[in-house]
């Protein structure tokens, strides 16, 4: 890093454009992410933290012709829900009916998504029972809610037991909620609920086969996190941010590369008097990388800080996740991708002739 | 501490067949003793200045640094050698833009995997013997010509090898200059018991060399001062 630091120093002015490059292109790329990250939460919090109750496969009835297998157009049955819970591996089976209706929160109506399963069900978070719901905090926004509060469905009072920041479903708010009080306030099977549809799902052991699962129930069951790949919403916003968020690192290691590439141009005719000082290959590539490496990190990191700052506040207005996941994981992508693009232009070190150092070629 | 070069054969392609740059040359050259190589452009100077430095492996010929041979290493090997043992001065000092007079010292060290109050101390001693230790902080382009041509001895002699070998010191610098820097290369010539080979178009500068080689289309034939210089 001899050489490198000291070339830092010299041409700070080029050295200072592509790092205010690369701290654009990371800021653009971490802002990108934890907006991917929250919208994601709020698009399907409440099917990702199944998990944590125990669910380790959703079901899925096989759809009609011209429809995908998945949430959107599932129907399952009590009926289905015996018939799996008797197959091999299924510790036990519940159903969950999800349907979109308004509920009124301190006289404010609102758009929810109400996640309907049976009184007592293994996969409902806690305090979920007839008369008592569990209510996204989503809902929190526009009206004034707090745990113990009354929720009106129709004409039926439910009181929230508590608010959760995963209870969320395509951008709506959940409530969770007991079957017996889903019917009194004809959330679903008519009355003011739209159309439901319903999934089961399932707690297994060891030895669970999908395969044979399908064959025996013509239920498809896959796990919660490949169960989101069937949200069709999800996946086309999630498909076009990650997309974005490609192109954007992809972008960035090309113009570390292209910076790279003419200022070894630039300094060939000092790598030429190295070599024939006797300077080695491997220690003036090293020394580059180190540069780029050092460039890289100081540009993202002052990308990345920045990041920090706008979605410290932009959490309060638009859906962002801030996380090591979300703010880390994008600047060591960025930098992995930026050295790689340097070390591809830096091959070009191994072909400067140290010859060239002697007579008036300079 | 001797240079030795045998019967240095080297060709380049011309087309469908070969131009011979260095013609079976011979040249030795003993520890303490500035020789200089006169001739036309063109006429191989510094193609043998490649040779001798092992920046280019001859056709046929031996190379040898104190009896021991260095010709027919490999890339690697030869730069281990032209580090520890073989300086270079270059024809515009060639010096690295981004480091100061010192650094550019400390840099050959450190390629040498060196650095401690003993690097230190040899780099001032060197500056002082350039007369340079008052410009230590100064980049190239702070430099006079005549200065950066000194720094670039200095930064030759750094690893204290035993062969120097100088590309045209004196091409981009005024007669008075010209002398100074030929009479300091003489000086630490002897004072390091360095084997110089200093390749010029200069003749004035004659004077100051212990032994005179011409070359001419790639032949190599030694000379006294006062026939290269008529």
């Amino acid at each position: 890093m001899f050489l490198a630091l000291r070339d830092l120093a010299h041409a700070k002015g080029r050295f200072a454009l592509i790092g205010g490059v690369m701290a654009l292109i990371t800021l653009l790329v971490v802002m990108l992410t934890g907006l991917a990250a929250g919208l994601a939460r709020e698009s399907v919090a409440a099917i990702s933290t199944l998990g944590d109750r125990g669910v380790t496969q959703v079901a899925f009835t096989e759809p009609a012709q011209g429809q995908k297998v998945g949430f959107d157009s599932s129907r399952v049955t009590t009926k289905d829900v015996d018939k799996v819970e008797r197959v091999a591996g299924v510790e036990q089976a519940t159903r969950l009916t999800i349907a979109q209706t308004r509920a009124t929160v301190s006289g404010v109506p609102s758009a929810v998504s109400v996640f309907v399963v049976p009184d007592g069900s293994f996969a409902a978070p806690k305090g979920v029972e007839p008369g008592s719901v569990v209510a996204g905090s989503g809902l929190t926004k526009d009206a004034k809610l707090a745990a113990g509060d009354s929720i009106l469905f129709g004409t039926k009072d439910v009181r929230v037991s508590s608010l959760s920041d995963d209870a969320s479903y395509q951008h709506m708010p959940v409530v969770w909620m007991s079957e017996s009080d889903a019917k009194a306030a004809h959330v679903v099977g008519g009355g003011q609920g739209g159309p439901a549809t319903s999934v089961a799902l399932l707690r297994t052991r060891d030895g669970f086969d999908a395969v044979a699962t399908r064959d025996a129930t013509g239920l498809d069951a896959k796990s919660p996190a490949d169960s989101l790949a069937t949200i069709s919403s999800y996946q086309a916003e999630n498909g076009s941010l990650t997309l974005m968020r490609v192109m954007l690192m992809l972008v960035s290691a090309l113009v570390v590369g292209a910076f790279f590439t003419v200022w070894t141009i630039q300094r060939t005719p000092d790598l030429a008097v190295l070599k024939a000082i006797g300077a080695r290959t491997g220690y003036l590539v090293r020394d580059a990388l180190g540069q780029a490496g050092l460039l890289l990190a100081i540009g993202g990191g002052i990308g990345t800080l920045v990041a920090v700052a706008v979605g410290l506040f932009a959490r309060d207005l638009v859906p962002f996740v801030l996380s090591p996941a979300t703010t880390l994981v994008p600047l060591a992508l960025l930098v992995m991708l930026g050295l790689l693009g340097a070390l591809v232009s830096l091959r070009r070190i191994a072909t400067v002739d140290p010859n060239s150092a002697l007579g008036a070629a300079r | 501490m001797s240079l030795n070069v045998s019967d240095a054969l080297l060709t380049f392609p011309d087309g469908v067949g070969r131009i011979t740059a260095v013609d079976h040359a011979n040249l030795r050259v003993e520890a303490g003793e500035f020789a200089a190589v006169t001739g036309p452009s063109g006429s191989g100077k510094s193609s043998l200045l490649a040779v001798a430095g092992l920046l280019q492996t001859p056709d046929s010929g031996v190379i040898a640094i104190d009896d021991r041979v260095v010709s027919g290493l490999s890339r690697k090997e030869a730069a281990a050698v032209r580090l520890s043992s073989i300086g270079f001065v270059f024809q515009q000092s060639n010096l690295i833009a981004s480091l100061t007079a010192r650094e550019q010292l400390e840099a050959v060290a450190r390629l040498a995997g060196r650095k401690g109050r003993a690097v230190d101390e040899r780099i001032d001693e060197l500056l002082d013997a350039v007369d340079l230790r008052g410009a230590a902080g100064r980049r190239p382009a702070q430099l006079s010509g005549g200065q950066r041509q000194r720094v670039g001895i200095a930064r030759a002699l750094m690893n204290s090898p035993q062969v120097l070998l100088v590309d045209e010191p004196t091409s981009a610098l005024d007669s008075e200059r010209s002398a100074a820097v030929i009479s300091l290369i003489g000086d630490v010539t002897r004072a390091q018991g360095v084997a110089t080979v200093m390749v010029t178009h200069d003749l004035p500068t004659l004077g100051a060399v212990d032994s005179v080689y011409e070359m001419v289309d790639g032949v190599l034939t030694r000379r006294t001062v006062a026939q290269a210089a008529a």
